[in-house]
Formats: C-alpha cells, structure tokens, sequence
C-alpha cells in the first residue's frame, strides 16, 4: 500500500493517490510568505490563489491563518468563506484554533477539516472534543518539530517554545485524543527550500495509523517524490508554488515518472472527464 | 428548463458550507432544511453527514425526517446521499453498533481492514458498471473509515479499492448514493451534481 515505503510502486493498478497540498499562509486575510514566518511579505489573494492551484491538479488546500489580531483572525474567516464559493477541492484550515467552537466557525465558513497545534499541545482533550462533535474526519493535529539529537522535539507558538515533547509520542497520542490526520513540519527545514525531513515523516509514519501531510523544505518535485518515498500520504508546499519555480503539474509529472499513483490534471485525462 | 429546488438535509453536525456552495456553483437553489414539510416541498433532496451514524439517525428520527425521506424516495424523486449519507440508507453500521439506519440498501456498512490508512483521505478512481448513468469513470475524493463492502442486489454500482475493492457510489434511477464527497471532487464532482440535477423530478 501507499505510505509504507517498502511496497513496489502501484502504477496501474486503483489506489487512493498521494496528495499535493499547496499551502497559503494568510495574514488578516492576504496570503503572504516568508521564512519561519519572518519577514512576510505580500503573495497575493487567496481567492485568487486557491483557484488557480486548484486548475494546476493540487488535491487539497491548506490555509493557515498567521495573523496576531483578531481583526486578522476575523479577516482570515472571511477569506476562508469567499475561497469556498469558488474552490471545489477539499479546505483545511488552520492557525489560532483553541476551542470547538473556534473550530466550529471555521467549519461553518466553509473549512472541511480544522487543524489544531498550540492548544492541543497545552490541552489534547481539545482534539477529542472537535472529535466527538464534527467526527474525526474534519479533526487534524498540526506538529512542528524540531530536532533534537537523534530525536525530533515538538515545538509550539510559531517556533518560539520547545515543549519537551518526543514527536512520535505526541503523534501517537494525539491520534488516541481524537486527531483523524497529521500535518507534520519540519521546524528546522521549514522555509529553507532544503529538502524534507525524511527521518522524521519516515517515524511518524511508521508510528500511526492515520494519513501523514509531509511539509517543511520543499524546494524542488523531487523533494516532494522523496517525501512521499520515505511514507507520507501527502505533501505540502508552499513557496515553490507561490514564486512560480513549478506547478502542481510539474510535481504530478514527477510523481508519476517515480510511480506513485497521482490524480491526473483536471483536462490532461485520457478520456474520464466530461 | 426550471431551476431545481433543492433542499440540504440537516443531519446534525455535517458541515454544509462545501455542499451548498457545491449545488450553486452546479446550477442549483439550494436551501437546508429537515421538517418533514421542506423533504415534502423539495424537487430534490441531498441528505450529506459527517459526524457518526448513530448520531445522525437520531436526528432524522427525532422529527420525523426518516420518513418523509422513505416517501421521498419511494416516489421516484432525486435524492443525492454523500458519504455518512449513504451509509444511513444501509440498514446498520460498525460505527454505531445496534443503531438502525434507513434499510434501503439491505446490508451493513464495516470498517477498512488492518494495513491501511484509516481514515482514507484522499482521491480514489472510481470504475461504474454497466447501467452507470450519473456515475462515471474519474478521480473521487473520499473521507471515511468505514465502506460498503459488495453490491446489494438491485443497484449499479461504481466500485473503488482501499485495501479491496469497496462500494464507492450506488445509484437507482433518480437515486445517487455517494460514499465519496461528490462536493469536493473538481470539476468531475461538479459535473456529476450538474447531472443528477438534470434528473427528472
């Protein structure tokens, strides 16, 4: 199957394929970008965006609501619900999520999964209670981790606490609490367009039963292919996308050319659309 | 040709945003609704759900809904089941043991075997039968645990693998029953929601 690194490639035959997930960090509702959230600057419209990823084959899109106001906060809701008129792939949305009803709002804009991290490190029951009322299919846990040694330390408020935690352990429990997905980043590559962190997706992956999202370091298509080789489910992006370096198409070509089993481009099928 | 009326069935805790958004951009008028009044007033009827199986059928029970569903159906009118929404017209599920679902498809939906992920996320591609006419081959995004596991009797179906072959939609004459999220599927999801729209009611 898809994810366990070992299996021989699955071209030809039907299998759930692997996800590329174009990212959009949104500040008070613009998408904006930057290393480690340092020195944003302005990417653009998330309407606008979204859509035209969507054109490109992306599976999925991610919003991550960076602002520190709440009129941000609000703004950043706002656009979650004007991308939902347009869009018709899958929404995940996250950033500022600290209580079912913060998840709740952003599900009733129009998000289809919520993602928690913060506040699911400080309380993970928070991860049952989106659980228990939406069902764990709308319920991610979003995991910064660092490394440590020969370990990975998962790290909160934007990168600025290390909490002590083991990552794997914490992947493992919050998959217990409630978590239906996990969005893991690489603290250290994030931003730094050096690769993933193999080691750490291989763990994680290894460690739960639920998909893994890859994300942290992209630069290039093979980075992505290498990701999703080393046992992640997906894989997210965020600058190769928004400078333009590639399109979700080129990544696809490269998914396919290393056989894993990709969604074609929407209007590069051979005869399934109509 | 007039604009179909249709009415978005509240099961509880399914979050409808993607689906009325999905049904506008289709061509359709979507509103939500759940007396058995608004089923009754509807052209078509789409019954989504997230949420658990138990819970849901709780709801529909609870003000009468269930039934007014059964006429709806039983009479011929279009009807759209998305994902938790199909697993209520199967008479039980793993989920919720011992809750009984609507028993229009006489067989009880179970969970995905060891070895894979659960829940699968993702885009799956769909294989019809013959006799598929709003189902048809292409790339479907799904988000379930649990599956029908064979076809019942009396249905066509489009059949998907996640390890093994499962039921990845069902459809009878103006019934289209989707495990996958019709709504989140593209533009190959849009164009099946534009042709079941196009059913006659």
């Amino acid at each position: 199957m898809l994810g366990r690194g070992a299996d021989p490639p699955l071209a030809g035959r039907a299998v759930l394929t692997a996800r590329v997930i174009p990212c959009l960090d949104v500040d008070a509702g613009r998408v904006v970008k930057g290393v480690r959230f340092q020195g944003l600057r302005d990417a653009g419209d998330p309407v606008e965006l979204a859509r035209a990823y969507e054109r490109q084959g992306a599976d999925e899109i991610v919003m991550l609501d960076v602002s520190a106001t709440p009129e941000g906060r609000h703004n950043a809701r706002d656009a979650v619900s004007a991308v939902r008129q347009t869009l018709g792939i899958p929404l995940t949305v996250g950033g500022g999520v600290r209580s079912v009803d913060d998840a709740g709002a952003l599900l009733e804009a129009g998000a289809d999964k919520v993602a928690a991290n913060t506040a699911a490190v400080s309380r993970p029951e928070l991860l049952g209670e989106i659980a228990g009322r939406f069902g764990r299919q709308c319920t991610v846990v979003a995991i910064d981790a660092a490394a440590n040694g020969e370990t990975w330390e998962v790290v909160t408020l934007s990168g600025r606490r290390r909490t002590g935690l083991d990552a794997i352990h914490w992947a493992v429990r919050a998959v217990e609490h409630g978590a239906g997905e996990i969005l893991l980043t690489s603290w250290d590559r994030d931003g730094t367009r050096s690769g993933y962190e193999t080691g750490l997706i291989a763990a994680v992956a290894a460690a739960v039963p639920v998909p893994v999202i890859a994300s942290g370091g992209a630069a290039s298509p093979a980075h992505l292919v290498e990701a999703l080789r080393h046992g992640a489910d997906a894989v997210l992006a965020a600058s190769i996308f928004h400078e333009s370096d590639y399109t979700v198409g080129d990544v696809k070509q490269a998914m396919a050319g290393a056989g894993i089993p990709t969604r074609p481009v929407p209007g590069h099928t051979q005869g399934s659309h109509t | 040709m007039t604009v179909p009326d249709v009415v978005v069935c509240r099961t509880g805790t399914a979050n409808l945003a993607s689906v009325l958004a999905a049904l506008r951009r289709a061509g359709g008028l979507p509103r939500t609704g759940r007396s058995p009044d608004e089923i009754r007033a509807a052209t078509h009827v789409v019954l989504p759900g997230v949420g658990t199986f138990g819970a849901a059928m709780d709801t529909l029970r609870e003000a009468g809904t269930a039934d007014a569903l059964r006429q709806h159906i039983d009479s011929g009118k279009p009807l759209l089941a998305i994902c938790v929404g199909f697993q209520l017209l199967c008479r039980s599920s793993e989920e919720s043991p011992g809750a009984a679902g609507l028993g229009l498809i006489d067989d009880g939906v179970a969970r995905f075997p060891e070895g894979v992920r659960v829940p699968q996320f993702g885009w799956n591609s769909l294989a019809p039968g013959s006799g598929c006419r709003t189902l048809v081959a292409g790339h479907a995004y799904f988000a379930n645990s649990y599956r029908l596991e064979s076809v019942p009797r009396g249905w066509c179906a489009a059949m998907a693998d996640h390890g093994g072959p499962f039921v990845a939609a069902l459809e009878r004459d103006a019934l289209v029953a989707c495990q996958f999220h019709p709504e989140l599927s593209g533009c190959w999801g849009e164009a099946l929601i534009r042709r079941w729209l196009a059913a006659p009611c």
